[in-house]
């Protein structure tokens, strides 16, 4: 295999595995700039994951092409729907924010599966999805001689998709008004208050935002990657999105970088062979590879990244 | 007859079952400054929080232009011409000082972008017209007090308020930036806008305001026009006695050396804000560190604190070396320490005021039995501090943070003299607190002098250093550039120094 064809295969293979974890560590993004801790995402993926199955495997007939995107985008809308839960607890409710979360994460897999079940006469797996969100080559752009074959050749359209999403993540963060204020209610929301932005809202805002951008990547997941739902399909990317998050630190750009390279740590027990090499080790290192260097990761750069300075801390307003 | 902006009508605002403001009434007319004066605790900041939107009454009027209003939140108070500049900062350390002026109204160009520039070109043009100095690009984190105090002012200006509250605007400012915002009091009155003003010190409100209303424990005592009553008339309305305003100063021993600072470097953010400082303090001594803020006299406190790292030098403690030292290891060799910021270094507001009274021993016998917290020692000892240093508050159990502003700084001097230690470091003790209050810690930080502690104190209140200290050093860029006998000197020859004269010292003989 010649070198730009081994290009090619690890990054689009790393595109694809990185495209999940983009979304959702936009979406942890938001919630925790709004002061919202968000260990949620990985119940908000498998929520997103399981919804936008079950949509696409019963309208694909109806919706043809567009049947990925649109099951895509309710992937999205029901993580929404199902993170306003984290949304009551945490910002109407004061609970603790972890606990919350940590109840999304246990409730949602449970959920799903259980939904599953009664959908497909007690299976635990959806049938296989036909038509996802696959790979497409650029026309035009593909015949650049060695970039049009590394970069647009067999790529990932949804991860191309998520990179133009975290740049305009990051426009809306740092050069809105919105941004600004959503960003001021996870820093000092006390100071917030006094320039009349509802705390509240902004935090609900943040959260559910958070939501639909954790279902679009659990989405993501179950069309371009496992192409089914059960309960293996979201395992642990919601937390790597969330360790992708601290590692660029709660910055949308930060996060996307750090998601590419936790994508192409996924992506090494498929990349792995094609590397030279690297192609002798046994790939039980390469499937556990991901779960290792997101933990390195987290214990390397918890500690020094300053996040939001009330991130995780409920306000009380005095009336 | 000018026109009536505000009229509050029989103001009562209660939390639970106290009452933090009973049956006020005011009014405030154009072009007027009027100055709310009462002890910590009266209920100031209370009915001003209620006039922001910030608080809802429980019950009574208020009318703005001669029509009721209901205020709802701060939004409607902007929407009435309404610009409050909180007693505590509400700025975001992490954001630039610009964002922090724009926020929640922020300019929009082409639909979503923020209007950066044009932000700062309007903020620009106001700090010119009220020579008011901030740089908009700095994070607040890292700028002095001071200029966080005027953007605070900038961010009620930005809003294009007609109606300013100011409350303790003046608190944590220099002489010299107190004189730069009475002009603007006064420039902005000429404007024809309105200004309510509370401060503890007479001084400003003699120069400054046109009126003033007295209020003692959520009731309004009276209200004056200010020509005419004496600054002593005053306080006396204020805390319903006479105050007196000298320390009585014993002869003690002042021989042995407790601090000792040698050639002392301290770098903040890889800028040398302490420069090779040399400063002994014995016991029975009030050593006074005058200096305008920004200075080096916070790097120097944290220094000897431990709360900032040292790069050389030398900090003796009663003959031990403490440099670098767990912050720890320099609470128990016996140093107290009244920081400058109440709120994030001196309190943990959410935690009850016993709990924060306990806040140096609860790990310690009979706080702690044996890894356990002992809450009726803690209880106890918090509502003996809270009766000895005569903390206004309804019970030791309600967090610090419910608490009125001088009532906090009371309790950080309570918890501070209370552990008796050898070397206590105070810097702006009196912060917020009413003469009254300022009378007692003042007479506090001296007993502790008079029976042999060492004390540093550091101060922009030249009154304060003048009257409380046996010596002055001035700082001025990270050095001293001066030592100077309070006996011999006046505040304009303080000021003079502070402003970085350099003055021929004892120190420095010795030096050369
Ligand atoms: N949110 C609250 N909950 C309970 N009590 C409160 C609350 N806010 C203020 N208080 C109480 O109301 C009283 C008045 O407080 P306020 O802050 O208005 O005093 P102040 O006159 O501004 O005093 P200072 O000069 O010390 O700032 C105090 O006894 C305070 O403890
Ligand atoms: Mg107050």
């Amino acid at each position: 295999m010649n070198l730009s064809t081994t290009l090619m295969t690890i990054l689009s293979t790393t595109l694809v595995y990185a495209a999940p974890l983009i979304f959702t560590s936009l979406g942890g993004t938001f919630s925790e700039r709004s002061g919202i801790v968000n260990v949620g995402l990985e119940g908000m993926m498998v929520v997103g994951a399981f919804s936008s199955s079950i949509f696409t495997l019963s309208f694909a007939n109806a919706l043809g092409d567009a049947a990925p995107w649109v099951s895509f985008l309710v992937g999205g809308a029901f993580g929404c729907l199902f993170s306003v839960l984290h949304a009551v607890a945490t910002v109407s409710f004061r609970a603790d924010h972890i606990i919350s979360g940590t109840v999304l994460n246990m409730l949602a897999p449970a959920l799903c599966v259980f939904l599953t079940r009664i959908f497909y006469d007690g299976k635990g797996q959806t049938p296989e999805i036909s038509q996802g969100l696959g790979t497409v080559t650029v026309p035009g752009l593909s015949k650049i001689p060695f970039i049009g074959k590394v970069f647009f050749t067999q790529t990932s359209m949804v991860a191309w998709a998520a990179i133009v999403v975290a740049i305009v993540c990051w426009y809306v963060l740092y050069r809105t008004g919105f941004g600004l204020r959503l960003r001021s209610v996870g820093e000092n929301p006390a100071a917030a208050d006094t320039l009349g932005i509802n705390v509240y809202r902004y935090r609900y805002l943040g959260v559910l935002i958070s939501g639909f951008l954790g279902g679009l990547g659990g989405a993501v997941m179950a069309q371009s990657i496992t192409l089914s739902f059960s309960i293996s399909t979201i395992s642990g990317q919601g937390f790597m999105a969330l360790a992708a998050m601290i590692f660029g630190k709660w910055n949308p750009l930060g996060a996307m970088g750090a998601a590419v390279f936790f994508g192409l740590a996924q992506s090494l027990p498929i990349i792995g062979a094609y590397i030279p090499g690297l192609s002798g080790i046994n790939s039980v290192w390469f499937q556990v590879a991901p779960y290792l260097i997101t933990i390195i990761v987290l214990v390397l750069f918890l500690g020094k990244s300053v996040g939001p300075a009330a991130d995780g801390e409920n306000y009380i307003k005095s009336k | 007859m000018t026109e009536t902006v505000v009229e509050m009508r029989h103001i009562t605002k209660k939390f639970g079952e106290f009452k933090a403001n009973d049956d006020i009434s005011l009014s405030l007319h154009q072009g007027e400054i009027l100055a709310l004066l009462g002890e910590n605790g009266a209920g100031k900041s209370t009915l001003m929080g209620m006039l922001s939107g910030l608080l809802e009454t429980t019950s009574g009027e208020i009318l703005i232009n001669g029509r009721e209003v209901k205020m709802k939140n701060p939004r409607d108070a902007k929407h009435y011409g309404i610009g409050m500049v909180h007693q505590h900062f509400m700025l975001i350390p992490a954001f630039t000082v610009l964002e922090n002026i724009i926020l929640g109204d922020e300019p929009i160009k082409g639909g979503v972008r923020i209007d950066y520039a044009g932000a700062e070109k309007k903020i620009q043009e106001l700090s010119d017209r009220y020579q008011l100095d901030i740089d908009v690009h700095a994070k607040v984190r890292d700028i002095t007090v001071g200029m966080q105090q005027r953007v605070e002012i900038m961010k009620a200006l930005y809003r294009e308020a007609n109606i300013f509250i100011f409350d303790e605007p003046t608190a944590a400012l220099t002489p010299q930036e107190i004189e730069q915002l009475m002009k603007i009091f006064r420039a902005l009155a000429d404007e024809g806008k309105s200004i309510i003003f509370i401060t503890h010190k007479l001084k400003e409100i003699k120069e400054a305001a046109d009126r003033c209303v007295v209020i003692r424990s959520g009731r309004v005592i009276d209200t004056v026009q200010i020509e005419g009553v004496s600054e002593e008339r005053l306080a006396e309305m204020m805390v319903g006695r006479k105050l007196r305003n000298t320390v009585e100063k014993k002869v003690v021993d002042q021989k042995q050396v407790v601090l000792d600072v040698q050639q002392l470097n301290v770098e903040k953010n890889s800028r040398l804000m302490v420069k090779n400082l040399s400063l002994q303090v014995h016991t029975g001594e009030i050593v006074g560190v005058a200096g305008v803020d920004g200075n080096g006299q916070s790097e120097l406190i944290d220094a000897i604190t431990g709360m900032q790292k040292i790069k050389s030098g030398s900090v003796e403690i009663m003959g031990k070396h403490y440099e670098n030292k767990p912050v720890r290891s320099i609470t128990e060799a016996g140093v107290g320490y009244i920081p400058e910021d109440r709120q994030t270094v001196g309190l943990i507001l959410p935690l009850s005021l016993a709990e924060n009274l306990s806040l140096k021993n609860y790990y310690q016998k009979p706080a702690n039995k044996s890894g356990v917290l002992n809450y009726q020692y803690i209880n106890e000892h918090g509502r003996k501090l809270i009766k000895d240093f005569d903390i206004r508050s309804q019970s030791e159990q309600i967090s610090v943070g419910s608490l009125s502003g001088g009532n906090q700084q009371k309790v950080v001097v309570a918890r501070e003299i209370a552990s008796d230690p050898n070397l206590l470091i105070a810097a702006n003790p009196t912060r917020g607190v009413d003469v009254g209050a300022i009378e007692y810690i003042h007479e506090m930080i001296n007993q502790e002098r008079n029976s042999g502690k060492a004390i540093l104190l550091v101060s922009f209140e030249l009154d304060e250093i003048l009257k409380l200290s046996d010596r002055i050093v001035v700082m001025h860029e990270g050095e001293i550039v001066g030592e100077i006998d309070p006996k011999e000197t006046s505040s304009q020859e303080l000021g003079l120094m502070m402003a970085g004269k350099k003055v021929q010292t004892k120190t420095q003989e010795a030096a050369n």
